[in-house]
Parts: structure tokens; sequence; C-alpha cells
């Protein structure tokens, strides 16, 4: 920060300035109090305040992530229809090895591969920055992947698991059509798995941020995690993993209150029981 | 076991014979730099071809296969033996412990996993040591929880109950008449989980948080060569393949695992 030259008196005063010269309990202390009053500290490197900067990244990073909520929920859901209702088909197969390897390539590698095929080959998006929607295309993709994978799973195994449930014979011997048993009867039924699964994509899109948005260039938290990393900036990294954290819970705490309107037989309070 | 989990079974014998034996099998130094042959395209020479260093990429690949492997392999029995000790606390001395304990499992799954794993591994200098400790301390937790459960189910077994009225210590009835019941279900969530290891270390290598260069592992082959990934493709290809087709083969396992022994966890 100062320089291997610095004078002693002048590394005296940062120590001071950052509190390094008292003990890391009170220093702990002092954290954590700062942290109750929304402070996290400034930049190492740029002396700007932490959280000013996440707020004016945060926004992008939501921008990404309802882009790839947007691809990943309706392609998984339909994939994962179309393999319950294949079910042991060859079709079924092709869908369930899709999904599988779409959990198992790594974003970053995945990411790379989609930026050299559609933008630097084919010419469609551009390969990197923040923008617009055509910015925004790629990145999406790249986060949707595994999401894709992991919502088609859920929807498949729960669609098989209801469709042989009692009242789905009832509604198919009124003569519903396909088309509606599926799209009401089965629908409202897997809803919960399904939030369930968004919810906890929705924290895995924080962690694929990290890695996207430094390949692509986008300009939200996780490219700021990562620039903090590689600058050792720790009030940088500390912010932004806190910030992912609380979102991540926020988002657990609202899926698990959509469970009581999903399903009224889900119970708000303990005392219900 | 389905053809597929058979498959990937022996897919994976191979590779971890091809990581274990790396130092034979390797055509060239996979540290030795070579300006005679740099960025060489994949040919009978170099199969994968050589990196902007003139290094053979399928020697960096191979020695790579080796730390990544065995990186995820540890840390996974780590996080099991760990979960384990935890989970047989947790499940059969309730009460406190078991408030305790159970305390600090939803705290750390409450984290996005890799964002945890990231802030661990910034506390100690990166290396391969710190990638297995930042999973392992992520990775715990929900083998604790499975044990916990499964340790609950166990213990008003009429075995358990004999042992108690014989005068067993605690200590004994834990780890001589409990964990050999409990080691097979922590073995197959093991074999579950480690496709998602594979792919946290090569995150966190990408990240420059795992083994240091010049040490070759996939992740951050792939992050050092990605400058080139438009004039000289396969610098990042083969590196980045080699990720998805381990993690594919045991997250293939881990289904047939899952699906042989009826177990509901998430990959």
């Amino acid at each position: 920060m100062v320089g291997e030259r610095a004078q002693p008196e002048v590394i005296e005063k940062i120590r001071k300035e950052l509190g390094a010269d008292k003990s890391v309990l009170s220093q702990y202390a002092g954290y954590i109090k700062l942290l109750l009053q929304g402070e996290m500290g400034r930049s190492y490197y740029t002396n700007r305040k932490v959280l000013d900067d996440i707020l004016i990244k945060f926004p992008n990073t939501i921008k990404l992530a309802f882009g790839a909520m947007l691809i990943a929920v309706p392609t998984g859901i339909l994939l994962g229809f179309i393999a319950a209702y294949k079910k042991d088909t060859l079709v079924d197969r092709i869908i369930s090895a899709v999904s599988i390897m779409g959990l198992s390539l790594p974003v970053f590698w995945s990411g790379l591969l989609i930026m050299l095929f559609l933008s630097l080959k084919l010419r469609l998006f551009p390969p990197s920055g923040t923008g617009d929607i055509r910015f925004l295309v790629m990145p999406a993709l790249t986060l949707a992947l595994p999401a894709i994978a992991t919502l088609t799973r859920v929807t498949r195994t729960s669609v098989i698991e209801i469709s042989e449930m009692p009242f789905i014979g009832t509604a198919r011997a009124k003569g519903l059509s396909v088309f509606k048993i599926n799209a009401v009867h089965i629908f409202k039924n897997i809803l919960i798995p399904l939030v369930t699964v968004i919810g906890l994509d929705f924290g895995s899109y924080l962690n694929g941020a990290v890695l996207t948005e430094t390949i692509f260039g986008w300009d939200g938290i996780g490219r700021f995690t990562m620039d903090g990393i590689i600058k050792r900036d720790y009030p940088v990294i500390m912010g932004c993993i806190i910030i992912g954290t609380v979102v991540f819970v926020l988002i657990n705490l609202i899926v698990d209150i959509l469970y009581h309107y999903l399903d009224p037989r889900v119970r708000l309070y303990a005392s219900d029981r | 076991m389905h053809l597929t989990g058979k498959i990937a079974g022996s897919a994976l014998i191979i590779i971890l014979i091809l990581a274990v034996f790396s130092s034979v099998l390797s055509p060239y130094d996979p540290e030795k730099i070579d300006l005679d042959t740099i960025k060489e395209p994949p040919g009978i020479k170099h199969p994968f071809g050589t990196d902007n260093k003139g290094r053979d990429i399928l020697s960096r690949v191979l020695y790579g296969g080796r730390i990544s492997v065995s990186i995820a392999v540890i840390a996974a029995f780590i996080s099991m033996f760990i979960g384990l000790v935890m989970g047989l606390c947790s499940g059969y001395l309730g009460g406190k412990a078991d408030t305790a304990i159970m305390a600090v499992v939803d705290l750390i799954l409450a984290f996005p996993s890799l964002l945890l794993a990231i802030g661990v591994s910034i506390i100690f200098p990166a290396g391969v040591y710190t990638v297995m400790i930042a999973i392992a301390f992520v990775g715990w937790a929900s083998f604790a929880r499975l044990i916990r459960g499964h340790v609950l189910t166990l213990k008003d077994a009429a075995y358990i109950e004999a042992a108690e009225a014989i005068g067993c210590s605690r200590f004994r009835i834990l780890f001589v008449h409990l964990m050999p019941q409990c080691l097979p279900i922590g073995l197959v969530m093991a074999g579950i989980k480690l496709g998602g290891y594979v792919l946290t270390e090569a995150s966190l290598s990408f990240l420059g948080l795992g083994a240091q260069p010049p040490m070759p592992t996939w992740g951050s082959m792939v992050s050092m060569n990605r400058a080139y990934i438009v004039s000289e493709p396969w610098m990042v290809l083969f590196p980045g393949m080699a990720i998805a087709v381990t993690a594919l083969c045991f997250n293939v396992l881990g289904d047939a695992l899952r699906d042989k022994y009826g177990l509901k966890v998430k990959m």
C-alpha cells in the first residue's frame, strides 16, 4: 500500500488508520460494530467505500441472475415434463444424459466455449462487457446451463411421482385433456419442489457469477469479488461474501414463506402444528 | 447398478490409473519450458498440442489430473470423516451437543458453497492443502446432517440398548457399535459428492486459489490459457474437457449409487 521503501512513520500512521495496532479481538469487535451500522470499510486500493461499490454493481448481478432464470426455468420445466411423459424411452435417456452433462461442465469452461462459438466464430454477440441485452445473453446462458440440468431432473422426478397418484387417475377418467391434466393438476403439485430448486439455484447463480462475470467482463458483484481476491483487497472480499450470503439467506426465507401460499398445508407458524 | 453407472465406473478407474501413473505415462516433463515448440497444434509429437511456453499439454493434463483428482478424493474423505464424527455425536448424544453441532451445520449450509470456500481459502496461503481445507470445511456439513438422521433411526435399536445395558461406554457405543453402521452411507454420499468436489477444486484453481504455478491443475490451465482461446483453442479445450469428463463420470456413478441405495441427497 505504501511501497517497499516507505518511512517507518508512514507505516505506523497507516497501521493506526487501519487499526492494525490493536489486538485481534478488538479489531474484530470493531469490524462487527461497523458492520452492524452498515459500514463495510474502504477498499485498500481505490479507497472507495465497499458498500457504495457493491450497491452500484449489485443491480448488474441481479440482471444477470434474472436473465439466467428466464432461460433456465421454462427450458428446464419443459424438458422435465417431456422426459417424464416419455419415461424410459430414448427421448428420456437423451434428456437425462444432457442434463447430467450440464451438471458436470465447469462454468468457466462452458462459458469460454459459448464465447468462442457464439461471439468469435458466428459473431452474434459482443464477446464481453456490460451493457444492454446483447451483452447479457451469453453470460446468462452460461449460468443457465447447470440450472436447466437441475430443474429438468427435479421436474422429471416430481412429475413421475405425481402422475402415479390416484387423483390424476380420476382426472383422466373424467376425460380431461392431457394438456389440462399436466398444466393444472400436475403443475400445481410440483410447484413446491420447483420453487425450492429455483431458490437454491439462485444461490448457485451467486456462486457461478464469480466465474461467469470474470469471463464475460460483466461488471457485477462476482467480478468485484474476483478482483478483490486477486489484489487481496480484504474489505472488498468480506463485503461481497457477506452481501452474497445475506441475499442467499433472504431468498431461502422467501422460498420458505412461499411454501405456505403454494401449499396451504404448510404452516407458517410452529404453533399451528 | 445400471449400465451407464458401470461404464462411468470403468472410465473412472482409467482416469485414476492415468492420474496415479502420470509420471510414467507423460511423454514430456510438464513443467519444462521449451521455447522451440511454442503453441504447436495437436499432432503426432504433441497429441494435445503445446502451450505458450512450449509445455506439452498432454503431460500437463495428466499431471494436473493427479493433483485435481487427489484433492477432490482427499477432501471427500476429510469431509466424510468430520461429518461422520459430528453426525454420530450429534445424533447419539443429543441435547446441547446436538443443538450446537446442528447450529454450525445450518450456518454452513446457509452460505453459497463456492463463496464460503473462497472465503476460507483466502485465509490461508494459496496451495493444495488450502483447497482441501476449503472444500472439507464446506463439505462436512451435509455429511453430518445425513449421518445424524441415520443415527437417530438406529439409536433405539435393540443392540444399542443391549450395549448400554451391559455397560458399554458412550465412546465405545459411538465408535464400535454405531460407526460401522454409518460408514457405508458416508461412503455412498462421498461418491455422490465427488463430482461436485472436482468442479469446486477446478473453480478454485481457476480463480488462482489452488495449487500454485508451475504446478499444473486443470482449472489453472484453463485460466492461464484463456487469452489464446481464439488462436490456439486446444490450450483451453483439453484441460476443460478433462474436468468435464471426470466430473461427468463421478456424477453418473453418484446417480447410480443414489438409485441403488435410495439416498435422497443433492449432488
